[in-house]
């Protein structure tokens, strides 16, 4: 008989809970949503991430596969027993920088220790075996791997910098903590009292029009009370975007879909209720229409009236005679590459909630832009902008994708309609459907040099597949032109970049910005060149390597140019990893070889203002408090920013405390994008501590050298033999409530490009330049990648444990690009059908740190964010050609296609 | 409100079967993806607190998997090394955290032309006890893999046991996977092998391929070619012209049916290349 399953209860770290739940559902479902234990993650719902990962009797599973009567009498244990299981393990993963964005660091920490238990020293290998079933998109593993292996012993905490020593600290990221914890509280972890949820009727059709049907009636049938909301219910202007002139996606769509995954109506109700509810009979008629997903398949009709034959925008940069030097040259090369969609992939599904603060509507979500989140959700809903206040939950890692609004308008129309908070959280298919991806490209690229391998000239053509929206489509556009020549003197230079659209998942913003997919073009092409002119290839890239003083081919001379730095430091490696290669490379059926490749990457917008304001104040109780607006993503600018402000002011880092980009709280610190932070808010936070430190000065009557203490509400300032004392409870307070204040924009002084793409597009330029050592299987066409060497130029390493993690990640990023990723809309919209590295497709990577200091950036430092992930696909390539004369012309690299081009190369 | 039973004796759960219109649930790996509700959907009959259905034991001859052993169960078991590539692909299953709840019998219920247990079974001559209300009756794993995603399971039957006799679990097993990363992959192909070698000489060979046709194939053509044979000479014995009469591949995202052919070719020489390397001779 079925037995009853009345009284349920597990031990959950250690403490007997009692719960209701029936029987099956998801034991993470009842661990957040029943028991409100929220460090458990869900990245997938179907066991492909293993972000849910608990304890069940020791044994890791995934929550969100487990039925919740299997807790019955069991022991689970989370993220949240791993303080009493495990601190050494917490406090290595903060020590070692395993955690950025942190989403994955629960399901890794409980899977961890359940390795610890029964193998407290385990070897690297163990470790990647052990840890397997969890996927990171931030950190590229490694540093999880070494946090593991090292918890053998207690090790003091490292000592927080004294002042004027933050930068340049290997600091362990200041908002660390919550994320070994499971306190962190993303987008989908905070619930309200009397919260609905929101969940959305998506097109499952690429191209189509529809009509709603008995809506009222649908929703009568549910066993509680539902609302809809449509197009029709949009109070405000239904268009978002993300760059004016190109704002043409809806909100909800209103009687036309454009691309498969757009929402079409929301759906409001208790979450019982709508768990009840079969979405997939949701009265609407589709007629669906003519359509075309990929460059060889564009729509017939144009998709938006604006842009005839679906062309959105050209990028164009040219200067001297490039066909001419070509024909003159005396070795030419060219290559035409296709790239596939790339999905973010971030394990966090996009999440949040939205409230009414009296009248003030109140967003709290994942995302990288939340003053941008603001005026377009205002926008969308009829509200003034001050109505609208966009708290930034922690986010689980972003990539691009989370620059755009998603969820942000849906969830506050609800918000609105119902006056009850309301919240939403994507499901993975739906996170892979609706959101943007990194531009398909087919480029064409052709490059000449001199006999003494000079490069005289580059043609590039590239058609990227925009989608169906704008999004951060034009963007790529213009940035693909200017990068196209790599960092590289290129006199004569034609590039043109269009962006096309197709019914396609638009596509926009994916770290690079559409460079990454140039750079596989324009390397490749080095390596037929240097070749063909007998030079060794690091040394044909040394030749042609941007000095200072060089223009580029927007005819700007940057400052502080280090990919020559870059590539000299690189040059021991690639003698050695040659002189493997000789030895071990050569015959069989697995061939070494090797590859390289470089990057160069202006830092913020382009050619356009792009400002950071940073508020620093200290309190009448001596609280230093820093008002950092840049989204923190995992990529560390909570860190990096009050390093730098830190410094400036003269005070220890270890003091500040933070606030985050609250719009209510915090000046705009614009987007995390385009390898800003570090650059652009850097410097306003370095700005804004030296005007604080200024005025201390002035107060106090002391010179420059004077150092500054805070104890207290006691601010001392000290000049050699003199000491004075600033009371801080004596002094007003502004506004603010800070009785010392200073607050400072910067914005990066550029030039607009001129109709040839003349002009000074980016104050800041980053460099960079990676060697990759790789396998190839000469039967099977596999490709395994043994090491990446990568050096790149900061200008000024802020915190080098920071750095090594954005290198790390980026080149686990550029490796899934090359050799695994490919989207395909209504295909792949999982993460098993779309892969991304796993532990164990990670090489060894050594990262190296050039300190070429930029005249602009802040104590001379440079963006890094985008520039690690652009040189690792070109390497990979090439060193598969160098060791199987593979040339891959369609990517990822497959094994399928790896091994046809193999035959068609013999 | 839908129904969840979890016996904990097997007739219980026979008798409810056949009542009807139960989803059968053992390691839910595959039930769970294939919704995003928060529950599992429809009348579940969930058969992992029947103690009789888990374990591996050899009894009269005969070894058993029960319906509810895990993978991770499988992994851990002290067997013959004619299991080993069977064990090998317990290990490649997924992830630890699968491998922890998904079950070998639950994934020849799937019967995904990829699933990871069905070309070493086949190697070890597996059949699948099936039981109903109604009675047992017992499938050599090819009738009871029809097709991809199609099983002879009836309406009101469970599979209750994988059984292989205990005269096929002999010599050495082995098993590799081919995927585009390491883990958490579903294989582009897969090769299994089991092989018997006397005084230098391949006694017998039981060798299969998978993700390469609707369900994973026997290679019988090659297993009477290297009987008899030296087993160094074994794997230049693999060619194209004898695998792949056996094979009907697909193109799909993973590889294209070309590559899967020759893959297919290469992983099964490659398996005869460890076999031969490999010091002692697994005898019967």
């Amino acid at each position: 008989m079925n037995r009853p399953f009345g009284k349920l209860q597990m031990r959950v770290n250690g403490a007997v809970t009692p719960f209701a739940a029936t029987p099956g559902r998801r034991l993470s479902e009842v661990l957040r949503e029943d028991l409100r234990l929220f460090g458990t993650k869900i990245g997938c719902d179907a066991g492909d991430c293993g972000a849910c990962t608990v304890l069940l009797n020791g044994e890791p599973v995934c929550a969100c596969l487990t039925p919740a009567i299997r807790a019955d009498g069991a022991e689970v244990t989370t993220v949240e027993g791993m303080a009493s299981e495990l601190p050494r393990l917490q406090q290595s993963f903060l020590r070692h920088g395993a955690a950025q964005c942190g989403i994955c660091t629960p399901g890794l920490l409980t899977t961890a220790a359940a390795l610890l238990r029964s193998n407290p020293a385990p070897s690297r290998a163990e470790v990647e075996d052990a840890l397997g079933g969890v996927l990171c998109r931030c950190t590229g593993y490694a540093k999880i791997v070494d946090a593991v292996c090292d918890t053998g012993a207690e090790r003091p905490a490292a000592a927080c910098p004294v002042s004027g020593k933050a930068v340049g600290a290997r600091l362990e990221r200041l908002d660390g903590g919550p994320k070994v914890t499971g306190e962190e509280s993303y987008g989908a972890d905070l619930v309200l009292p009397d919260t609905l949820e929101v969940r959305a009727i998506r097109s499952p059709h690429h191209a189509a029009r529809f009509t709603l049907g008995d809506i009222a009636g649908w929703a009568a049938k549910a066993t509680g009370k539902v609302e809809v909301f449509t197009a029709a219910d949009i109070p405000g202007e239904n268009l978002f975007g993300t760059i004016p002139d190109f704002v043409d996606q809806p909100a909800i769509a209103g009687d036309r879909v454009r691309q498969r995954g757009e929402a079409i109506a929301i759906v409001v109700g208790e979450a019982a209720t709508l768990d009840g509810l079969d979405l997939s009979t949701f009265p609407v008629d589709w007629t669906p229409e003519d359509s075309g997903i990929d460059l060889d398949h564009l729509p017939e009709a144009d998709l938006h009236p604006t842009r005839p034959g679906n062309r959105m925008i050209a990028g164009l940069v040219r200067c001297g005679d490039a066909e001419g030097a070509l024909a003159q040259s005396a070795f030419t090369a060219q290559t035409t590459i296709d790239t596939a969609y790339v999905e973010h992939a971030y394990i966090e599904p996009e999440a949040g909630i939205a409230w009414l603060d009296g009248d003030t509507l109140v967003i709290r979500a994942c995302t990288q832009a939340p003053v941008m989140d603001r005026d377009e959700t205002a926008k969308v809903l009829g509200l003034p902008r001050d109505r609208v206040r966009v708290i930034p939950a922690a986010t689980g890692g972003g990539f691009g994708a989370k620059l755009d609004v998603s969820l942000q308008p849906l969830i506050g129309l609800a918000a609105l309609r119902t006056g009850r908070p309301c919240r939403m959280v994507y499901t993975r298919s739906e996170s892979m459907a609706s959101t943007t991806k990194r531009h398909p490209a087919r480029m064409t690229g052709r490059i000449g040099c001199d006999a003494e391998g000079h490069v005289t000239a580059m043609t590039f053509d590239g058609d990227f597949n925009t989608g169906a929206y704008a999004s951060w489509g034009p963007t790529v556009a213009v940035r693909v032109p200017v990068h196209a020549s790599g960092p590289y003197r290129t006199p004569n230079y034609h590039a043109e970049a269009r962006a096309m659209h197709t019914n396609g998942p638009a596509a926009g913003a994916f770290r690079g910005f559409g460079v990454p997919q140039a750079a596989l073009v324009q390397e490749a092409l080095y390596d037929d060149l240097a070749k063909a002119a007998g030079i060794d290839r690091l040394d044909f890239r040394l030749i042609n390597a941007l000095r200072d003083g060089d223009r580029t081919v927007c005819g700007q001379k940057p400052g502080g140019i280090g990919i020559a730095e870059c590539l000299e430091a690189l040059k021991p490696h690639w003698e050695r990893a040659s002189d493997e290669v000789r030895v071990q490379g050569i015959a069989g059926s697995i061939r070494r070889g090797i590859g390289v490749a470089s990057c160069w990457y202006g830092c913020g917008n382009t050619g356009l203002p792009n400002p950071s304001t940073i508020r620093l104040g200290i309190t009448a109780s001596g609280a230093l408090v820093l008002h950092q607006g840049a989204a923190d993503i995992g990529q560390g600018s909570n860190t990096v920013v009050a390093q730098l402000c830190a410094d400036a002011l003269g005070l220890p880092v270890g003091q500040m405390t933070l606030v985050d980009g609250d719009t209510a709280k915090t000046p705009d610190c614009g987007k995390t994008s385009a390898s800003r932070q570090t650059f652009v808010t850097g410097k306003a936070a370095m700005l804004a501590g030296k005007m604080l430190r200024s005025k201390i000065l002035v107060m106090s009557n002391m010179g420059d050298d004077a150092t500054l203490s805070l104890e207290g509400d006691a601010l001392t300032v000290t000049d050699g033999k003199a000491a004075r004392e600033i009371r801080l409870g004596d002094l007003p307070a502004d506004a603010h409530g800070y009785v010392l204040a200073a607050e400072e924009t910067y914005d990066p002084p550029t030039l607009p490009l001129d109709e040839n793409g003349q002009g000074e597009p980016y104050a800041v330029y980053g460099y960079g330049a990676q060697i990759a050592e790789v396998a190839v299987d000469m039967t099977l066409g596999t490709v395994k990648v043994l090491r990446i060497t990568a050096a790149h130029d900061l200008g000024r390493v802020v915190n080098p444990l920071l750095a090594e993690g954005q290198v790390e990640g980026g080149v686990a990023q550029g490796l899934g690009m090359a050799l695994m990723e490919e989207y395909i809309p209504g295909r792949t919209e999982n993460l098993h059908d779309y892969l991304i590295p796993t532990f164990g497709d990670m090489p060894e990577i050594r990262s190296i740190f050039i300190e070429k200091a930029d005249p602009e950036g802040p104590m001379g430092a440079k963006g890094l964010g985008e520039h690690v992930l652009i040189p690792t696909a070109p390497a990979i390539l090439n060193a598969i050609r160098d060791a199987s004369g593979a040339r891959i012309t369609r990517l990822p690299a497959l094994p399928h296609r790896v091994l046809a081009a193999i035959r068609s190369a013999e | 409100m839908t129904a969840y039973h979890r016996p904990m004796e097997l007739q219980e759960a026979l008798d409810l079967l056949a009542a009807g219109g139960l989803t059968v649930a053992a390691g839910c790996t595959d039930l769970y993806p294939a919704t995003t509700a928060k529950a599992l959907k429809g009348d579940i009959l969930d058969i992992t607190a029947i103690p009789a259905l888990r374990g591996i034991s050899l009894d009269a001859g005969v070894w058993r998997i029960g319906a509810a052993t895990t993978w991770t169960d499988l992994r851990r078991a002290d067997l013959p090394p004619s299991f080993a590539g069977l064990q090998a692909a317990a290990r490649e299953v997924g992830s630890v955290q699968i491998q922890n709840a998904g079950t070998v019998a639950g994934n020849l219920c799937t019967a995904s032309p990829a699933a990871d247990g069905a070309p070493c079974l086949l190697t070890l001559d597996a059949s699948v006890e099936l039981r109903s209300a109604e009675g047992a009756r017992v499938l050599s794993l090819q009738e009871f893999l029809l097709g991809a995603r199609r099983t002879a399971l009836r309406p009101g039957e469970i599979v209750t046991a994988i059984l292989m006799p205990e005269a096929s679990a002999s010599g050495q097993g082995d098993f590799l996977k081919l995927g585009a990363r390491k883990y958490l992959v579903i294989s582009i192909a897969m090769a299994a092998a089991r092989v018997e070698i006397e005084d230098g000489l391949i006694r017998s060979a039981a060798i299969a391929v998978g993700a390469c046709a609707p369900v994973a194939v026997r290679l019988a053509a090659l297993e009477q070619r290297l009987a008899g044979h030296p087993v160094t000479e074994a794997a230049a014995m693999v060619t194209e012209d004898i695998v792949t009469p056996e094979l009907s591949p697909i193109d799909d995202i993973r590889g294209d049916a070309a590559y899967r052919l020759t893959a297919a070719t290469e992983l099964v020489r490659r398996l005869l290349l460890r076999c031969a390397a490999k010091p002692a001779e697994a005898a019967a």
